[in-house]
């Protein structure tokens, strides 16, 4: 009932934009001070006794491979806010999510694969993992794409809900076609990152890693979402300039005509 | 149901007359498929081992080139907006047309596929595997794909746009189509497991696809 009420609260951009600006600089603070913490941690971790000191970029990679699929989540979550409880702050949200969870994506890849210079000896494998997470960045791409087609919001809003559930359906699919494609192809070839349990020595600069990117996530969203509904509010007041000149000039011709005859 | 079946010999009736089109997507088939001895050389062995591939992605291209068409001059001549504002369920119009898209663009590829499979030197036994599993498959290609037709004219935008949107959709598609095809011709995995998983495939997309473009149709035409 609280939350409900919270997010009927919220769907006035007004209320929305002073809660933020409270919560934003207390929020960008907490990440920063557990980013210093987890990056001090990851820093000080040992290195693994088979992977040496490449084993560090695990704290990077494995918070952004993490945030890459949650943010989808959020998207989703946003998308059904659009279509079914039509909130005005919803899309706002998905458009916001899209371009930070491609950065994510695109971050867990290019540690993935500066991670597997040293281990597989390439840049690029067609491992199962890595394909289907790449699948994931294009599909973010595509639905940035989507996004920057229409120049209306609310008609790009429902086309970009309608396009992130059917990813949202498709991304398992597409995860198990792709890891039997790649079982097909090449079994038992590649080598597995988290084979055994972690030990405790890595566990939690990993844990704090990515309790701050989680956070750093929300802080870039919230702060997103504002730049949109200024953005929004910007583009609706230009509207209203154009056709208040244009409505002035088209009286002014129609007075002159009148003068004229 | 006349109603549905009304839509659905009108759509083939328009798609095969001059100015349906869709029967360029064969042509297209066609000569993607030639393009492809140009590009990897004209060993016939590499191109026999290659030609399930080569006739799944021909396939898969050609069917998206001609679903542009799916809602577009519907949309110009007014008569979308006639079928959403119709009495019958707009998912239900929307598999009638997915229906008779596939009878009219879908259906003349497979027809095309043992021409083609000639020109890349497949035996029968891989010439009729790969005619079945896109008999099975291509209906998933069209169904998935009538989602990013439905968003593409709301948007008014087509081309690369759909392109974009629906291919990384269509991956799984391909990997089972090529991997049942490959299953017949050379083996070791018994035909019957990706080919399975690839009606599977074309079964949920059935159900998924016409929602997703009536969702898309309903809150986007205006």
């Amino acid at each position: 009932m609280t939350l409900t009420a919270t997010l009927t609260d919220l769907a006035n951009p007004t209320r929305f934009l002073a809660l933020t600006a409270r919560i934003l600089p207390w929020l960008a603070g907490v990440t920063a001070i557990l980013l210093a913490i987890g990056l001090y941690q990851s820093a000080m971790a040992p290195d693994d006794y088979q992977q040496g000191a490449t084993v560090k970029i695990m704290f990077i990679h494995v918070p952004n491979a993490w945030l890459s699929m949650f943010v989808w989540g959020v998207m989703s979550v946003a998308a059904l806010g659009t279509l079914v409880w039509r909130h005005p702050l919803a899309d706002v949200a998905a458009k916001a999510a899209a371009p930070i969870g491609a950065a994510f994506t695109f971050l867990a890849l290019v540690t993935g694969s500066l991670w597997g210079r040293p281990m597989w000896g390439t840049y690029w494998e067609w491992d199962a993992r890595l394909t289907s997470v790449l699948i994931l960045f294009l599909m973010y791409l595509g639905l940035m794409a989507l996004w920057r087609a229409v120049e209306d919001p609310s008609r790009a809003a429902r086309a970009a809900a309608v396009l992130t559930l059917v990813g949202a359906i498709n991304i398992p699919i597409i995860k198990f076609s792709v890891d039997w494609w790649n079982t097909l192809h090449q079994p038992a070839s590649v080598l597995r990152m988290g084979g055994s349990t972690l030990d405790k020595a890595f566990l939690w600069p990993l844990l704090v890693m990515a309790i701050a990117f989680s956070l750093l996530f929300v802080t870039l969203h919230l702060a997103a979402m504002r730049n949109e509904i200024l953005r929004r509010r910007v583009r609706s007041l230009q509207m209203m300039q154009a056709s208040r000149v244009a409505f002035a000039s088209e009286a002014g011709a129609g007075a002159k005509e009148i003068g004229a005859a | 149901m006349s109603a549905l079946a009304a839509l659905i010999r009108r759509d083939i009736r328009i798609a095969l007359r001059v100015g349906g089109g869709a029967l360029i997507g064969v042509l297209f088939f066609l000569t993607v498929t030639v393009l492809m001895p140009f590009a990897v050389g004209p060993d016939l062995a590499l191109l026999s081992r290659l030609g399930p591939a080569i006739l799944w992605l021909g396939a898969l291209l050609a069917s998206l080139l001609t679903l542009d068409r799916l809602f577009t001059a519907d949309h110009e001549d007014g008569s979308l907006d006639l079928i959403v504002m119709s009495r019958t369920p707009l998912e239900l119009a929307c598999a009638a047309k997915a229906l008779a898209h596939w009878i009219a663009a879908g259906l003349p590829l497979i027809i095309a596929t043992p021409i083609l499979g000639l020109l890349l030197n497949l035996d029968g036994t891989a010439t009729l595997a790969v005619a079945a599993t896109l008999l099975a498959g291509t209906p998933a290609l069209t169904f998935t794909g009538m989602i990013g037709a439905a968003l593409a004219v709301t948007l008014h935008r087509g081309g690369l746009l759909l392109a974009v949107l629906v291919l990384p959709l269509s991956i799984p598609v391909l990997i089972f189509g090529v991997a049942a095809s490959q299953a017949a011709i050379s083996g070791p995995l018994p035909f019957g497991t990706p080919f399975s998983i690839l009606c599977a495939l074309s079964l949920a997309s059935l159900v998924i696809g016409p929602f997703a473009a009536a969702a898309s149709l309903r809150h986007g035409l205006d």
